[in-house]
This record gives structure tokens, sequence and C-alpha cells, in this order.
């Protein structure tokens, strides 16, 4: 893999979607200790690629649950401690912000 | 002759009437309320109930009462929304048919998502106060809560007035402190958020009032299942936190009819919406308002209030054939929201966080209700029994706004 520079707020997230592809998130996922991405994981990480693009913001853990086919129990094992910021950090989004 | 149909005699719902029947003649249109009780409840008032501070029975009323002549109240249960017929369906099996809908159904608590949580120990030591019936039966637990360990717990966003569970914080601190029994007591409070609020500024400032009041902050935590029996939460990556009380604000979705109503809800069950002009994506003549709409703003009384305004404006619009304008910009304050069309607005001396990036521009965020100063008042308040005398009516509190 080719070394490259991406922009990333001061928590790590990537501050431009367009500069993401698969190769960046499994550099990502292997910095955070996720190596390598499963199919699992990666359903989850399109999913919120997709929700993201479409909606503008990032869904949260029980969106998740109800609507990536992978359930809540599960993305805590595939993504330990926080599944929402962790799977948005790597499929290069913003920090789901929860709710307001 | 046009028919609106309003679904929920709520916060929302209730303005929405209101203001329509006042702008309107009633030849012109026909409004109907459709409500499943006649008990409106004012919301904010469930945070003193616990502590005493307010009687279950002074913070309800009939909802028709607040409702102005000319609209119709129907008490009957929604079944689902027909947006292709234009029809709403009751549960006896009516249908309202309408030129236009507007969803103001409010959020709905569902406790049964989290595994245990109304099983053993439900009333017990497992509590909650979201409710009439929950915020009395908690007020009944506390009276003679003397040691041990509470924990506040916020099960998943979006809940109704985010800060609510931080504003129990220090209401129960306080509590305990004049019963004198505080130093006996460990208080916790439990959040899936990395912070004591989703914003920076005031999540830095609410998470020093917690440690000045020697509160303690769990962050990061996912409730999966309440143990009532073992008194622990227990998280979704089984983290466990032993409690002799919990307080619990159960996860919240839309009514479950907008689930049953074709294309009308999205996963959580809220109604999916534009979030400038509060259209349903549904269909054309279908909006919604308050906690059932989709925006990425707070579910409080306040973003209902000023959604109001867009919301009829756009009514009147379609029902006249031009477009919706997107003029709702988001906007939340510390709006204490009477439900009975009286409120009164604080303004608060204290610095907004602009939010760079947020949705949609820097504005005033519920930070509003954060000040010291609102601690204050509550205090105050707290203490008076004028509160809902002197507040509901809407006439000045000496020392505010
Ligand atoms: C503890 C607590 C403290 C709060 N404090 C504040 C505060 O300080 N400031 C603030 O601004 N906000 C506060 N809020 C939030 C505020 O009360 C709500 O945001 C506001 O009431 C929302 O109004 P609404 O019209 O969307 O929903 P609601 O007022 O809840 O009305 C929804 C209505 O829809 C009806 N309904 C639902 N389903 C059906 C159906 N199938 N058929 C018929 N009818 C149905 C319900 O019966 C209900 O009457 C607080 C809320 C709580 C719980």
């Amino acid at each position: 893999m080719m070394s490259r520079a991406v922009d990333v707020d001061a928590e790590g997230f990537m501050t431009d979607a367009t500069q993401w592809d698969r190769d960046v998130a499994a550099a990502i996922a292997a910095e955070a200790g996720i190596s390598p991405l499963t199919d699992r994981h990666w359903q989850v990480v399109e999913f919120m690629r997709e929700r993201y693009l479409e909606s503008g913001s990032a869904p949260s853990i029980r969106t998740l649950g109800k609507a990536s086919g992978v359930p809540i129990k599960e993305l805590y094992e595939l993504f330990p401690k926080g599944p929402a910021k962790l799977a948005a950090k790597i499929a290069g989004i913003p920090k789901p912000r929860g709710c307001i | 002759m046009k028919r609106i149909v309003i679904i929920g005699g709520g916060t929302g719902g209730t303005i929405v009437a209101n203001r329509l029947r006042r702008e309107t003649a009633v030849e012109e249109l026909h409004l109907t309320v459709v409500d499943r009780d006649d008990l409106h409840v004012y919301q904010p008032g469930l945070l003193f109930v616990p502590f005493g501070l307010e009687e279950p029975e002074d913070i309800v009323r009939p909802r028709h009462s607040q409702l102005h002549e000319g609209i119709e109240f129907i008490e009957a249960d929604v079944d689902l929304v027909d947006s292709e017929r234009s029809a709403v369906r009751l549960t006896d099996g009516r249908e309202l048919p309408y030129d236009a809908l507007i969803v103001a159904s409010g959020a709905a608590l569902l406790y049964e998502e989290t595994e245990g949580l109304r099983g053993p120990g439900w009333g017990e030591s497992v509590f909650s106060f979201y409710t009439v019936e929950d915020a009395t039966a908690l007020r009944d637990a506390l009276a003679d809560f003397d040691r041990g360990h509470l924990v506040v717990d916020l099960v998943d966003m979006p809940i109704k007035c985010p800060v609510a569970p931080l504003e129990f914080c220090f209401l129960v601190d306080w509590f305990l402190r004049e019963r004198g029994v505080r130093d006996a007591v460990e208080i916790t409070l439990a959040t899936p958020l990395d912070a004591a609020f989703t914003k920076p500024v005031a999540a830095e400032r609410l998470g020093g009032m917690l440690t000045g009041r020697g509160i303690g902050l769990e962050t990061e935590f996912a409730t999966g299942r309440v143990d009532g029996a073992e008194r622990k939460l227990i998280s979704w990556d089984e983290r466990e936190i032993p409690f002799d009380l919990a307080v619990v604000v159960p996860i919240h979705g839309g009514a479950p009819f907008i689930e049953r109503s074709p294309g009308l809800g999205e996963e959580l069950g809220f109604v999916d919406v534009d979030i400038h002009t509060l259209r349903a994506k549904a269909a054309p003549n279908v909006f919604a308002i308050g906690d059932a709409a989709s925006l990425p703003t707070s579910k409080a009384g306040s973003a209902t209030h000023f959604e109001a305004e867009t919301l009829c404006a756009n009514v009147e619009r379609v029902l006249g054939g031009e477009e919706p304008e997107g003029t709702y910009d988001g906007h939340v304050n510390c709006f204490i929201e009477s439900g009975f069309h009286k409120a009164l607005l604080i303004d608060f001396n204290y610095e907004v966080e602009p939010l760079p990036g947020r949705y949609p521009e820097p504005h005033v965020g519920p930070l509003a209700l954060l000040g010291e100063s609102r601690l204050n008042h509550l205090g105050k308040l707290a203490f008076q029994p004028l509160y809902w005398h002197v507040l509901l009516p809407g006439r000045d509190i000496p020392g505010v706004g």
C-alpha cells in the first residue's frame, strides 16, 4: 500500500469523505487494532458510508442494530467500545453526534 | 372547505391547532385533533415530581380545554396513516379523510427495547420519571432512600429534553443534601455519550458541575440489559454498574402507528421529514412537528414551538397549491413550555457555543438550559410551591428574563 495523506480532525475522523477508499479503511482499522476487516466489518462500514452520503449524518448504534443487518451485540464484538464511532472512523465519515 | 387532521393533542398538536384556528375562518377549514386520551401532561413538571416539588395532579389538565373553540377533539387511538388515500384509520375502525395531515404524536417510551428494564426489581429498585406514573412511583421510593448507590442511566439518544437526566442528578444531589443523607449515597450518571452531554462546551461545563457535586460520570456506557434481581446495569460490552436504586430513561422511538404506515417513518419510527419545511417525504400533504419528527435538533417543547410557525405557514401554502418554504433552522432554546399556550422564555446571560459545521449554523442550542443560573432558579422554584401558578400563566418571575 502506498503511503498517502488524508485529512483528519483532532479525534482522527476524516474530514473529506472523498479521500476514502478501502485501503484507507483498512489502514485506519489496523491502527485501531482491527485487522483484517472481515465481511461482517465491511457490511457495517459500507452501510454507514452509504447512509452518511445519503442523509448527511452518521447513523447511531440503534440505527445500525436495526438496519445494517448486524445485531447490536455483534457490533460491540466487531468494533469494541464504541461501534458507531469506530465504524464511522473506518468508513471515513464524521463522528456520529448521537443526538442533540 | 378543507380538512386538516392533527394526530396528537400534546404540545405541538395544541399549538398548531390553535394557531391555524386563529388564522383561518371556520368555513374555510375544518380542524380535527385526535388523541388517545384527554390528559395533557405538562412534561417539564415531571422532573419535579420525584422530589415532591410538584404534585402529579397539578401537571395534568384536560386536552380539549386547551383547544380553541371551533376545533374538533376526537378521543381515539390512531391505527395507521394511509397517505396514498389521504386518510387516517383509527383503531375503532373509523376513518378520517384529510386534505392535510399533521403528525404531532410525540415520542414513545420503549421500555421493552431494554432487556429486564421492567422485569424483576421494576418499581422496587428500578424506576423512571418520564411519565406521571413513573415519576410518582420514584417519588415514593426516594422518600425513604437514605443510603447506597443511586444510578441515573440514559439508555440511548435521542430522548426528550436531553438535559433532563443531568438536571435530575443535580436535583437529587440537592434533595439528598436537604435530607442530610447525601454522604451515605453515591450518585453516578451513566451515559452512552463520551461526555456529560453531546456538545463539547456544554459537556465540559456540565462535567465540571457533576464533579463539583461529587456525582460520578460513567461514559460510553450503552445499556444492554437491566438485572433488577442482582441490581446491576450491564452494557452491551459487558461492563457492569451495581446499584441500589436505578433511575432509567428508556429508549425513545416514534409512535407505533408510524411504523405501520407505509413510507411514513425512518428506522427509529420518527416521521421522515424535510428538516427545513417539515413536510414528510411520504406525501406532499403530510407534515410532522415536535418529538415525532426526525429532526437533528433537540426533542423539546421550545423546538416544537419554533417549528409551529414554519409548519402552519407551509400547511396553508400547500393547501393553496403552493410549494412549502424551508424556513425552520433548527432553533431551540430554553423555553419552558406550559402545554397550555402559555410559556416563559428565559434568556440567560451566558455564552452560546458556536457549533462550527453543525446543522444548521451556530445557534442557541440546548446550552441555554445549562447555565448555572437556571439551576439556581430550579433551586429557587423548588422551594416555591407557587411554581406553576406563576410560571404557567406566563407571569414574570422576579430575576428571570
Ligand atoms: C421529564 C421531561 C422534562 C422536559 N423538560 C423540558 C423543558 O424543560 N423544556 C422543553 O422545551 N421541553 C422539555 N421537555 C420536552 C417536551 O415536553 C416535549 O418535547 C414536547 O412536549 C413535545 O411535544 P409534542 O407535541 O411533539 O409531543 P407530546 O406533547 O408528547 O404529544 C404527543 C401526543 O400524541 C398522542 N399520541 C401518540 N400516539 C397516538 C396514537 N396512536 N393515537 C392518538 N394519539 C396519539 C399522545 O397521547 C400525546 O398526547 C421535557 C420532557 C420530559 C419528559
